[in-house]
């Protein structure tokens, strides 16, 4: 194990932090509000760490494999989740460091559950920095960091891979730095369009930088009470259509740059998530009709919450929690599905999902003609059976994690489908669940063992669970 | 610069890995998915699974904005064929391996009509290196810079040389030849050596000077630099061939052994004046039988790297000549370095230095001033050509009052065709050549060595 090195990457990790951190101070600055000084005051301290493992850690070999890449993923984001929290706690915007810890993390995760009862409360400043969190969440710390620091080598794809999400992860270019830095500007290009979008809509500026960071991201904090309820239809439609786009693979988005229209057409997983997106919407529409004023406020709402809950955002315009069972079924098995791979959703993803099922139809087929050979293709490629087998166990540690904080969080008391809309919610990024955890409700009723393992759900949800389970695995450390 | 390399084999990963340290974005295309996984494993490099002969794949490569393609499958045709998809596909440049020696004849036709930029032939890489090798028998390693007329030579002090315990800046002054030791090897230290570093017996020296000044400065220190006139090559492949074509044009006479009635007699026909023996060149009857003893070189290269160290192991307690070993597989290099052989030669090597050469070539129309470039030690040390084209802060300022960086050394100046073995009291001009030592790799330009 390279410890030096794995210091260093943190070490820069700290330092990116910090710069960072200054964006919410100057927001701070702008509104005139006190908080401003936790997060410069977090800004120096997280600088101070940064620097000190930069000037004192210098590594001889620079080599990263794969279980250093794993394990340096899972120390940035739990290092930028805990430095993420101390402007929270030290604003006194959030008394405890426990809750403070679990609203960072729900930031950077992009999942949006939150323990603030009335976020309109909050000082600016920290509203923009959970949003902010979001944005960074979103893409990863990692990339952003691979895309302007010459970490070289060949190495870095560890980091990559462990930090992106999606069964087969991929570079657009040769260079890691250079898919780094073009996946960063497609990020930001997409989010300022959507800023453009939202003020040329007429909503105020502040709100339109929230709301392009927390869509971009996928994330969904929410900067009012009501979340998005209360904006005007126009503004819920354009943020219904960005998390929509933020829920598609960027590589996608490469090949449409590159004029390469065929093989972006040909991304099966973009047709089969739009199809979903479509299809639950109509039936949910039909499911609430009665419940809203006219069809159109119906296929609005049924629309947003279809997009927000499918893309793992977690905006909401209305409380689905009263809406009948079918509805409320179709969102709960959409909560697991997630956006595709390579995009900044959360969720299992539907590449994995295209792939188990002709899985499925393989298998079917084999045990009909036991000596058939039959391999399985997405989009004109092979998926190689090393693929498969690492998507079945993904499954499996999923469910495992997933059994075991249902049965830890179980012991507080509280009803099943709070429970279980709880776990799923924090496993897969979403942000609200249902009842108890509902959209218009929050995450603070939980007890601090219960908030610490929805926070280990978070972050072993955005990183797909197995860099935090590399992590926590002895095999890993043994020499 | 964006490069797509057709071939993941031994070649094209020595390329890819070369290429990729100096910065250029590379994409590979392999058929083998395990081929193609390794190279992404260990190199900075995008993979595309698939036939590189075929327009699709290319295009997914990103053919349209690739500056070179270079195709090193193991098949000629393939090769030829994706040269020839890629030029009507995109605008590069074109580079392709061809091997037998049937085509290799129709090299330069091929190259016009085909319109590639280059076309390398292995085995006649090594052959031509082996054959420089041989008429210059003292140097284990020759590297040419300015066009040829200054070398880098590699020898090794051999025992009892009046040089031992010799500082390096006594060479001038006691032995008043203008030569520049520019590097030593001792154990598996690579020194770039100051004024007073003395030598050791069983160092490797490399220095730089023109022929005429080396053939000057082995005369002095009495190594045996007599001229080969007879050799033995064992194994006839078509290394051999070509080797022999080349050798007795300049009047040595040549012996092959080959094991393959077959082969001995298609060279025989080709090659009228050389000696063909039908043996086993493993059998040490069969050399001693033929005279091994009385040879000026022998060449080991058959098949199999092991009979060829074993070979030249036997030639070396048989002989004093000069003893040419080929191996094909790099990775042990380090332990081959440690017996005693003289030269080693392994093909693919010489073919992706070859390549990487030509790269940096076409580099230099597009910034950088790297005009040939050399491995001494893979990895480690380099020495670089530079062409001073335009004005800087290194020009026309004593070398002595310039802060140099640690391990670098201004090896030669070449000035309007003379060679200037540079002193402190020197200064580059613009316009010069000037070939630099260096532990630093990846110089772009002159100005890189300063601190």
């Amino acid at each position: 194990m390279n410890f030096a090195m794995i210091f260093v990457v943190l070490g820069w990790v700290s330092c990116f932090n910090a710069i960072f951190m200054l964006l919410p101070a100057f927001v701070g600055v702008i509104f005139n509000e006190n908080a401003s000084y936790a997060f410069s005051g977090s800004a120096i301290i997280s600088l101070v760490i940064g620097v000190l493992i930069l000037i004192f850690i210098k590594p001889k070999n620079k080599t990263l494999y794969s279980r250093e890449g794993f394990v340096i993923v899972s120390l940035s984001w739990i290092l930028l989740s805990l430095l993420g929290a101390l402007p929270l706690f030290m604003s006194g915007a959030v008394p405890n460091f426990i809750d403070a810890l679990f609203e960072s993390v729900s930031g950077f995760t992009t999942t949006g559950a939150s323990i603030i009862h009335s976020v309109e409360a909050l000082p600016k400043c920290c509203l923009f920095w959970r949003s902010f969190t979001h944005w960074i969440g979103g893409m990863g710390v990692l990339v952003f960091i691979m895309a302007f620091l010459p970490l070289s080598g060949a190495g870095n794809m560890n980091l990559m891979k462990a930090e992106s999400p999606g069964p087969m992860v991929g570079k657009l270019v040769p260079r890691v730095k250079s898919t780094a830095f073009l996946l960063y500007a497609m990020y930001l290009g997409l989010t300022i369009f959507e800023f453009i979008c939202l003020l040329f809509v007429k909503m105020p500026v502040f709100y339109a930088v929230n709301t392009a960071f927390a869509t971009a991201g996928t994330g969904g904090f929410g900067f009012l009470n009501d979340s998005m309820a209360s904006f005007s239809p126009i503004i819920q439609i354009i943020v219904t259509i960005f998390m929509i786009l933020f829920g598609i693979n960027f590589s996608a988005y490469f090949l449409i740059l590159y004029r390469r229209w065929k093989d972006a057409l040909r991304i099966s997983e973009v047709w089969v998530y739009l199809g979903i997106i479509t299809l639950s919407s109509i039936i949910i529409t039909f499911n609430i009709r009665s419940l809203n004023d006219s069809i159109g406020d119906a296929a609005r709402n049924a629309a947003f919450t279809v997009s927000s809950i499918i893309t793992t955002t977690g905006f909401s315009t209305a409380d689905f929690n009263e809406w009948p069972e079918l509805s409320k079924t179709i969102l709960l098995i959409l909560m697991f599905t997630g956006a595709c791979a390579g995009s900044t959703s959360g969720g299992i993803k539907i590449s994995r999902f295209i792939i188990m099922f002709k899985t499925i139809i393989k298998e079917i087929r084999i045990q009909i003609h036991p000596k058939l050979i039959k391999k399985i293709k997405m989009d004109g490629h092979e998926i190689n059976h090393e693929t498969v087998r690492a998507l079945n166990t993904y499954l499996i540690v999923y469910i495992f994690i997933f059994s075991l904080s249902l049965l830890i969080i179980s012991a507080e008391g509280h009803d099943f489908i709070t429970n279980f809309s709880s776990v799923a919610a924090s496993l897969n990024n979403i942000g609200p669940g249902f009842e108890l955890a509902g959209p218009t409700q929050n995450f603070a009723f939980f007890s601090p063992t219960s908030k610490i393992i929805l926070i280990f759900n978070m972050l072993a949800g955005r990183l797909e669970l197995f860099p935090i389970v590399i992590l926590f695995s002895p095999t890993t450390w043994r020499k | 610069m964006n490069i797509i390399v057709v071939g993941c084999g031994k070649v094209g990963q020595a390329i890819v890995q070369q290429l990729s340290d100096e910065g250029n974005d590379i994409t590979v295309i392999d058929i083998d998915e395990k081929k193609i996984n390794e190279a992404s494993r260990k190199y900075d490099v995008m993979g595309v699974i698939g036939n590189g002969a075929t327009h699709s794949v290319q295009f997914e490569a990103g053919i349209e904005h690739t500056d070179l393609m270079i195709a090193v499958t193991a098949s000629d045709e393939l090769n030829l064929l994706c040269c020839l998809v890629a030029k009507k596909a995109g605008k590069c440049q074109t580079i392709a391996r061809v091997r037998n020696p049937e085509y290799s004849k129709d090299a330069p036709y091929l190259q016009e009509e085909l319109r590639l930029a280059m076309v390398i032939n292995p085995e006649f890489a090594a052959a031509s290196e082996i054959a420089r090798v041989i008429r210059f028998p003292s140097a284990v390693k020759i590297d040419t810079f300015a066009k040829g007329k200054l070398e880098l030579l590699k020898f090794r002090l051999p025992n009892n040389c009046i040089l031992t315990d010799y500082s390096v800046k006594e060479i001038s002054s006691k032995l008043k030849c203008d030569v520049l030791v520019c590097m030593i090897e001792r154990k598996d230290e690579a020194i770039i050596p100051g004024g007073d570093m003395t030598f050791k017996q069983g160092d490797m020296i490399s220095i730089v000077a023109t022929p005429q000044n080396a053939n000057k400065f082995f005369k002095k220190i009495n190594y045996h630099s007599n001229q080969i006139k007879n050799l033995m090559i064992a194994g006839g492949g078509n290394i051999a061939y070509y080797l022999s074509k080349m050798l007795l044009k300049t009047g040595i006479s040549v012996k092959i052994i080959d094991r393959n009635k077959q082969r001995c007699e298609e060279l025989c026909v080709k090659l009228p004046k050389a000696t063909i023996i039908h043996g086993d060149a493993s059998e040490n009857e069969t050399l001693l039988e033929e005279g091994i003893d009385n040879m000026g070189a022998f060449v080991a290269l058959t098949n199999l790297d092991e009979e060829n160290i074993l070979l030249s192991l036997f030639a070396h307690s048989r002989m004093n000549g000069k003893i040419v070993t080929k191996v094909n597989r790099i990775e042990y290099d380090e332990i081959i370095q440690k017996l005693d052989l003289d030269s080693i030669v392994n093909p693919k090597h010489i073919t992706a230095e070859n390549i990487v050469q030509f790269v940096r070539a076409m580099k230099n129309s597009m910034g950088s001033n790297v005009e040939t470039l050399y491995s001494l030690i893979k990895g480690k040390v380099e020495a670089a050509e530079f062409v001073i084209r335009e004005r800087s802060s290194i020009l026309d300022t004593q070398l002595q009052s310039l802060k140099f960086k640690p391990n670098v050394l201004i090896a030669c100046i070449v000035r309007n065709n003379d060679m200037i073995i540079p002193r402190g009291q020197d200064t580059i001009k613009l316009g010069d050549s000037v070939v630099v030592v260096s532990r630093h790799l990846g110089l772009h330009d002159i100005c890189d060595i300063l601190e």
